[in-house]
């Protein structure tokens, strides 16, 4: 704001600066965005039993959280369930976002379709689509039958930052290495994964993200002893709204927090 | 001394009410007669290894009691939840062989042995079988206790925070509730607790509340349509009621002893028409994996002091003799839990009707959800 | 996207034989195909006559009840519920679209504007909730509207005690846009960054007013980025659950939930299959509009992958 107005770029961008409302409804904008989860993570620290009624500050809830026997079953079936996920869909969006540059147009648009389905088609619909299928075909509900599903909708987003880094790579290592004798597999190994590596990372990440916050198919597939945090969440706040959930959903924000800030390091890096 | 006989003649009075699910659809035969056999089992396990998967309602059982039960028994206890009786049908019958005890209710355990989704493990040959309630045996879905073992009983009528709407104290019957249109009110998102409750009120008999006269439905759904409560959900709305955001809803007697313990000035109101009597179960479901572990904990729980802890935590009665001795006196002396004398004749079980009736239920719902 | 490159097949940095994608189709086809085929099947056929599920008999009779319904008093009507459901459906996204995109636009703008450093933490700010889940946001945000959070402490202190947000179509309002603000903020931002400023200040000089400038310019250059945003926001909406569940109060039911329904309480499976094949076909209507009026407007194949 201090900056000094004599850099004619600096003044064009001044120019703009001046919509009037834009800076008031930008910040509101983000309050706007920002204050329900500040509001989980102040409550967090509530004492009472009642979450929307503030009493005093107290770590009691995050005690009952990191004692509670059937959180630590739910977020570890979340994370077996996004872990087995992550590493399925980004080989598969690896394998796809390769083999579709070279697919006849036909077969590659039928492609296409498949991988972006989950990203038009209403995830309940999927979802209940999965569980008549599943139950059709007598595979039983649980943690495979979730990580076969939470796979298929977390393609397309592994696949997205790795197609766009695909677009954006320069041919010359490619000739290069062709004019050099090197074979598919060589040119495979040893220029195109390295180059995706970041891309790919990427997109694990984005797919461990929505794979672990997933909660509709979750809810619809889940079986014995398979509940997973989200749907365990969504429960407590069914029936006995405590600062219970608050605390667990804060953790989960921090988390969410380092894997975001991981990733845009990655990014970083990468330019 | 008096005091205590008076308690006495109240569980009297909900034993007689109970007596009552054995009429439901005639399927009532001599109670107890299998029950005489639990003593034979002379070889029945009391200690297990591994694990029992347990699928109930949301909070509807003592997390420090699963730590006892793993204490006496060496059996880890796992446990997920559900929000209906349609969600855990729909998990059985989609192939989720897993779990090896599930709390279904009355109609729903009907449902599920005709499906032959149930393993006949014979609670009542159970070493604690011979404890259930006499007038739980013989109960319409499962006359010998062949499938099912009890649980829970209660009933669903209307809660109402006489403090903080004093309007609501007013509320005599199902019609008053449907018509009264007080704020802060919340209905039950349960199609036949709201439908049966609107067949009431136009003047249906408990007796007649399958009926398949669609003329009957007609009324109910002409009563609905002015009932708009605040909030249509199918939890217990307990904290919502502590925290005041809910002042007079549909709720089951447990629920509402609950909200009592925090918020003394909220009443259960016995509607004038009638109300649902309802129990539930405990079953074990046909593949599961730990089929002794779910025997053991079965008979565990019909232990009366450990049911009777169940008791204390739920807030609703059970059926199991002997377990109001382990109970609490707050719950003992709610005329919420134990049903006055005046009112038993109001209770009659929830019905269980068949898809010709449900289908005029789920119309009648529906049709009423979508004009809010 | 993917056309544009197909000119140019020969020699594409990083291909490899097509075969290596087959597993990934295979695969997808398993987990995306046929649930999708299995739900148009079902659609058809009867439901079990007790418990969940289907019986293998042909009957169109879900789809002639969505609009067909045979009434208490034993006459034969239009059934107006489901085409409610639909409409309330297409209204709170419409809604929600809309207010996404007025509140989405100047802020966009201003990050686009912002110098580096400044823009690359605003970015991450409004990418943050992405990666949060949508359970713990509508969660937030129910407790922000609640009558004892600080928008009904706020009102009952102002004697606005008796009007409740929560549970409400407002609130199941509120809690869409929340949920889908950031999905319009980032491709509109990612258009706003590709704006060349120098533009709108040629604009300036000639002597045009700032709003002018805003709507004559600025505006239709970050038209690719609006209608991205438009089907990133209305899509997901339309087939959303979870805020009509928790901050309606159970009573604005979107598609979502009465499918949910049918797969409960009604037990219809057939009826909900219905309802999941009338909402594919409306989502794909809705994207092949929005890919015509994109091509029309900047020219460019909307792409949503």
């Amino acid at each position: 704001m201090t900056t000094s107005h004599t850099a004619p770029k600096r003044r064009r961008l001044v120019n703009l600066r001046n919509f009037p409302s834009f800076t008031a409804v930008s910040w509101g904008v983000l309050f706007f965005l920002y204050i329900p989860l500040a509001y989980v993570l102040f409550y967090s620290f509530n004492s009472s039993r009642i979450a929307t009624i503030w009493q005093s500050f107290s770590l009691h809830w995050y005690s009952v959280t990191f004692h509670d026997p059937d959180i630590q079953r739910a977020l570890s079936n979340s994370i077996k369930i996004a872990i087995g996920a992550t590493i399925f869909s980004t080989f598969f969006a690896v394998i796809a976002a390769l083999g579709l540059l070279r697919m006849k147009r036909a077969g590659s648009a039928f492609a296409w379709a498949l991988i972006g389905a989950p990203l038009l088609i209403a995830e309940i619909v999927l979802a209940v689509g999965t569980l008549a299928f599943f139950r059709a075909v007598n595979i039983p509900l649980g943690l495979v039958a979730m990580t076969i599903a939470h796979t298929a909708f977390c393609i397309p987003f592994a696949l997205i930052p790795i197609r766009a880094r695909l677009g954006q790579l320069d041919n010359a290592p490619f000739e290069a290495a062709a004019d050099l004798g090197a074979n598919e597999v060589q040119i495979l190994r040893r220029i195109t994964l390295p180059l995706l590596a970041p891309a790919i990372i990427s997109g694990a990440l984005l797919a461990f993200a929505i794979s672990i916050d997933d909660f509709i198919t979750s809810f619809f597939l889940s079986g014995p002893g398979s509940t997973t945090l989200p749907v365990f969440i969504f429960g407590m706040i069914r029936s006995t709204v405590t600062p219970e959930v608050d605390a667990i959903s804060s953790l989960l924000l921090l988390f969410s927090g380092v894997v975001l800030i991981s990733s845009y390091v990655l990014n970083r890096r990468r330019r | 001394m008096g005091s205590n006989k008076k308690r006495l003649a109240s569980f009297a009075a909900i034993a007689a009410v109970t007596t009552m699910l054995l009429s439901a659809c005639g399927g009532s035969t001599t109670a107890s007669s299998t029950a005489a056999a639990g003593g034979s089992t002379a070889a029945f396990p009391t200690k297990g290894t591994g694990e029992v998967h347990l699928y109930n309602w949301t909070d509807y059982i003592d997390p420090e009691q699963l730590k006892a039960f793993t204490a006496d028994t060496g059996i880890k206890v796992i446990l997920d939840t559900f929000d209906s009786n349609e969600t855990a049908l729909a998990k059985l019958q989609s192939g989720a062989t897993g779990y090896d005890v599930v709390f279904p209710s009355d109609y729903m355990v009907k449902q599920m042995i005709e499906l032959n989704l149930l393993e006949k493990v014979s609670p009542a040959t159970f070493p604690n079988g011979s404890k259930i309630k006499s007038n739980m045996m013989g109960v319409y879905w499962d006359a010998n206790r062949d499938y099912s073992a009890p649980w829970m009983y209660g009933s669903t009528g209307i809660a109402c925070n006489t403090k903080a709407e004093p309007k609501c104290s007013s509320i005599k019957s199902w019609k008053d509730w449907f018509t009264v249109g007080l704020p802060k009110m919340d209905s039950l998102k349960d199609q036949t607790e709201v439908v049966s409750a609107a067949l009431r009120a136009t003047g249906v008999a408990a007796a007649d509340l399958c009926t398949t006269d669609k003329a009957k439905y007609a009324a109910a759904l002409d009563l609905l349509k002015g009932f708009k409560p605040a909030v249509i959900d199918s939890d217990s709305g307990i904290e919502r009621v502590i925290a005041g955001t809910s002042n007079v809803r549909m709720a089951w007697n447990g629920s509402t002893h609950r909200m009592k313990e925090k918020v003394p000035s909220v009443e259960y109101i016995y509607p004038s028409e009638g109300l649902n009597l309802w129990a539930d179960n405990m079953v074990v479901p046909v593949g599961a994996p730990d089929l002794d572990n779910a025997k053991i904990f079965i008979n565990w729980m019909m232990d009366p002091k450990n049911i009777a802890a169940e008791s204390n935590f739920t807030g609703y009665d059970n059926g199991i003799t002997g377990s109001d001795a382990f109970m609490s006196d707050s719950l003992k002396n709610d005329p919420a839990v134990v049903v006055p004398a005046d009112k038993v004749a109001l209770l009659s079980p929830t019905p269980a009707c068949d898809q010709t009736a449900r289908d005029l239920y789920t119309q009648v719902f529906t049709t009423w959800l979508g004009a809010q | 996207m993917s056309k544009k490159h197909v000119k140019q097949l020969e020699g594409r940095p990083g291909q490899t034989s097509p075969l290596l994608a087959l597993p990934t189709v295979i695969f997808l086809t398993i987990g995306i195909g046929i649930p999708i085929l299995v739900t148009i099947i079902y659609s058809f056929l009867d439901r079990a006559e007790i418990g969940m599920g289907v019986k293998w008999h042909f009957n169109p009779t879900s789809y002639k009840s969505l609009f067909i319904i045979e009434n208490l008093d034993g006459t034969t009507g239009f059934d107006s519920r489901w085409i409610k459901v639909l409409w309330n459906s297409f209204l709170y996204s419409g809604i929600t679209t809309i207010v996404t995109a007025i509140f989405s636009i100047p802020i966009a703008m201003w990050i686009a504007t912002r110098d580096e450093n400044k823009r690359n933490i605003l970015l991450a700010a409004v990418t943050l909730p992405f990666w949060i889940s949508i359970l713990i946001r509508t969660y937030g945000i129910r407790q922000i509207i609640d009558d004892n959070g600080p928008i009904g402490t706020i009102m009952h202190k102002l004697g606005y005690a008796h009007y409740h947000i929560i549970y409400t179509p407002t609130a199941t309002l509120i809690g869409l846009v929340y949920v889908f603000l950031p999905f319009m903020i980032l491709p509109i931002y990612s258009s706003a960054e590709r704006f060349d400023f120098r533009m709108a200040e040629a604009a300036y000089d000639l002597g045009a007013r700032r709003w002018t400038v805003l709507r004559r310019i600025v505006l239709p250059s970050i038209r690719p980025g609006i209608i991205a945003g438009i089907a990133l926001v209305f899509i997901p909406a339309l087939g959303s659950f979870l805020q009509s569940d928790m901050l309606g109060g159970g009573k604005t039911n979107m598609i979502a939930n009465v499918i949910a329904l049918n797969f409960g309480q009604a037990r219809n499976w057939p009826f909900g299959c219905a309802l999941s094949v009338l909402l594919i076909a409306l989502t794909l209507g809705f994207v092949k509009l929005i890919q015509w009026i994109g091509k029309k407007s900047t020219g460019e194949k909307v792409s949503f992958i």
